[in-house]
């Protein structure tokens, strides 16, 4: 059974120049202990859906249109956003890493007040308890000096040591969930490699399921169980990680796949292969596959009939495509 | 000329920002942001620098171009030490070299047509008149993929991808020998990425380009680079062949970068072994004494703090800078 079922979920942005449909009708389940990427370029609505689930989404200009996310028997879309129902689950059931470590934590709060102040609110621990606690948690995550340190205030701590801090927030109220965007975005490679073994181990450890969101094909090859595809507000592929890698099956994942260049390949040896053309402007898009204009598979079908539905072509392997493409 | 085959000469370069302090802003430190470096670049080669940031490697570039004025040390570009020359005199070379930058948004006048910023070097540079400029620039814009119709209009018309290929056209425009390429593809879209390294490397065969690459991501600069230089801290680790260099790197510090990149393979990421680094990249300010690398190494041993290792030969142009190797 799954921990959380997001169903058909729709969220539209209204803005000055038309309708974006920045999650169109996307679907995903997460199960317990699991660690699951979510991959797609800037704008694909990675972030939008992931946002929706917490309810986070600015409205207006943004409007979750449609859909369910069920968490624990619940529909979460049914409560209203800043209601007393979703702040008991958001920052303790379901929580978030976000990618920019400096402008999410406040820079006039020590590190100490904005640890406890979610022990406070969620656990209602006392505050000297919660500082305790708090202290715990920095150790956790490797701050070192850590009773030293939590007095101090974000711009004291280094990138690599602010995402630390994320974590233990995002780990304080013992979460169901982990939602992570793109936590190591803003850091370098060594530190990347540091921050995502630390998230690995503590989830295993504590039995969290982790969702990662990122572009970074290379961090959800190494993390991720199963993966999810987005293009252009949609889930356009689907399943356990060695699917995705090792058969893939749309042609987007295909050009992905073929437009990176390996670590290890001689120089000279491979010319990469583009995906050609642009990714699309999410205002106003025609029913058709967005992929269409890009595509080098596609079919007479493509043109004529609505963007396909995600079809089953493994176990646990889903794909949205018209044509019959094998990987590799 | 001697070695006229080395477009690109660096010997013992140092780049100190001072630090200062007060209202009479007396000098309390230096950042070192490059420290004792040379190196040398072939002609029509690609010489890749990475490194994470703050290790000097940008600064080293902008040093090439001059537009640092390095503190001691010597750049030999074209068989003439260009790194103290006036800027009078410097023009000349100037046009010898290109630069592509990583921010296509914010290295593009946003009040200019994209025409205009690909023409400025040609007038600049008196290479061009305002009766053929014109057509001068529309050949750019076809080499680089661009439609020339596209030309008056100014750079936020242009998606990404589009707008570093402006950047390519202007770089290319006084048609220099080098170019230097400063992250040129890491604030693009994966899936416009690879069009851009293809677009680098066809122009690279058709126009005899040298290339001083210059980026964070060893699978890219592994791909588009002949030889790859590692940069920590202000100084290079180890310099190779790009393959020889994956397949048997030698240093410490390349070993630790190469294992944390995540490669998008999940079988192959079964089984490569991870070094994980402790800490973090200590400050500029006051780098550790001897080896730069020594507080973080699993490898380190007395006398890797007492003093600097040298780049050293170890055969085959793979140069490293470890005395326990």
């Amino acid at each position: 059974m799954a921990l959380l079922d997001v169903k058909d979920l729709r969220t539209y942005f209204h803005t000055e120049y038309g309708l974006v449909k920045a999650a169109d009708g996307v679907s995903f389940h997460i199960n317990e202990g699991e660690i699951v990427g979510l991959v797609g370029e800037s704008g694909c609505g990675k972030s939008v859906s992931i946002l929706s689930v917490m309810r986070l989404i600015p409205s207006p200009p943004g409007e979750i249109i449609g859909g369910q996310v069920l968490f624990e028997g619940k529909d979460l879309l049914k409560f209203p956003p800043h209601g007393p129902q979703m702040r008991a689950i958001r920052g303790s059931k379901l929580t978030m890493i976000f990618q920019e470590p400096m402008t999410s934590l406040n820079p006039v709060l020590t590190i100490s007040r904005q640890i406890t102040e979610t022990l406070e609110l969620h656990l209602k621990m006392d505050s000297h308890s919660a500082k305790q606690r708090a202290i715990e948690l920095l150790k956790m995550v490797g701050v070192p000096d850590a009773a030293k340190r939590i007095d101090d205030y974000p711009h004291q701590f280094s990138g690599g040591m602010r995402q630390r801090v994320m974590i233990a927030i995002a780990l304080s109220c013992d979460p169901t969930i982990i939602f992570a965007d793109e936590p190591t975005t803003a850091v370098d490679v060594t530190t990347q490699a540091q921050l995502l073994e630390l998230m690995k181990d503590l989830v295993t450890r504590l039995n969290t399921s982790l969702v990662i969101v990122t572009h970074n094909l290379g961090v959800v090859a190494r993390y991720a169980q199963r993966i999810y595809v987005m293009y252009a507000g949609r889930i356009i592929e689907s399943g356990l990680s060695e699917d995705i890698f090792g058969n893939p099956h749309h042609p987007y994942t295909v050009g992905l796949l073929n437009s990176v260049p390996k670590l290890g390949e001689r120089h000279g040896t491979r010319k990469l292969i583009p995906i050609y053309g642009l990714p699309p402007n999410l205002i106003n898009m025609p029913p058709t596959c967005a992929f269409l204009p890009r595509c080098t598979a596609k079919i007479g079908r493509c043109a004529k009939e609505p963007w396909p539905e995600l079809r089953a072509v493994g176990k646990q392997h889903y794909v949205s495509c018209y044509a019959n493409i094998k990987g590799k | 000329m001697p070695q006229n085959d080395k477009i690109v000469k660096v010997e013992n370069l140092k780049m100190y920002f001072p630090i200062t302090r007060g209202l009479l802003r007396r000098k309390i430190g230096d950042i070192k942001a490059v420290d004792d470096v040379s190196f040398e670049i072939n002609e029509n080669e690609t010489l890749g620098l990475v490194g994470e940031s703050g290790c000097g490697k940008t600064t080293t570039g902008r040093c090439i171009l001059r537009l640092y004025r390095p503190t001691s040390g010597s750049i030999i570009f074209a068989g003439n030490d260009i790194s103290t020359m006036p800027e009078r005199k410097l023009k000349h070379f100037r046009r010898n070299m290109g630069a592509i930058w990583q921010d296509p948004f914010g290295s593009l006048n946003p009040r200019q047509s994209a025409g205009g910023i690909v023409g400025d070097p040609l007038l600049i540079h008196h290479m061009a008149t305002r009766k053929d400029i014109k057509d001068k620039v529309a050949e750019l814009f076809r080499i680089v993929g661009l439609d020339p119709a596209m030309m008056d209009r100014v750079p936020h018309e242009f998606s990404g991808g589009q707008r570093q290929r402006i950047g390519i056209a202007r770089a290319l425009a006084c048609s220099p020998s080098l170019i230097i390429c400063d992250e040129p593809i890491s604030a693009l879209d994966v899936s416009i990425q690879a069009q851009i390294i293809n677009l680098m490397e066809e122009l690279q065969e058709k126009l005899a380009l040298t290339y001083l690459f210059i980026a964070h991501d060893l699978a890219v600069v592994q791909h588009i680079s002949d030889r790859v230089g590692v940069m920590y801290l202000g100084r290079i680790m180890e310099l190779a062949d790009s393959g020889e260099l994956y397949e048997n790197p030698l240093h410490p510090y390349t070993k630790a970068l190469l294992s944390a990149i995540p490669v998008p393979d999940p079988i192959a990421e079964r089984t490569r072994t991870r070094i994980v680094l402790r800490g973090e990249v200590p400050s500029p300010v006051a780098p550790p004494p001897g080896c730069h690398f020594h507080p973080r190494c699993q490898m380190a041993i007395d006398e890797c703090s007492q003093a600097r290792p040298p780049l050293r030969d170890v055969g085959n142009g793979h140069y490293v800078a470890c005395i326990r190797v």
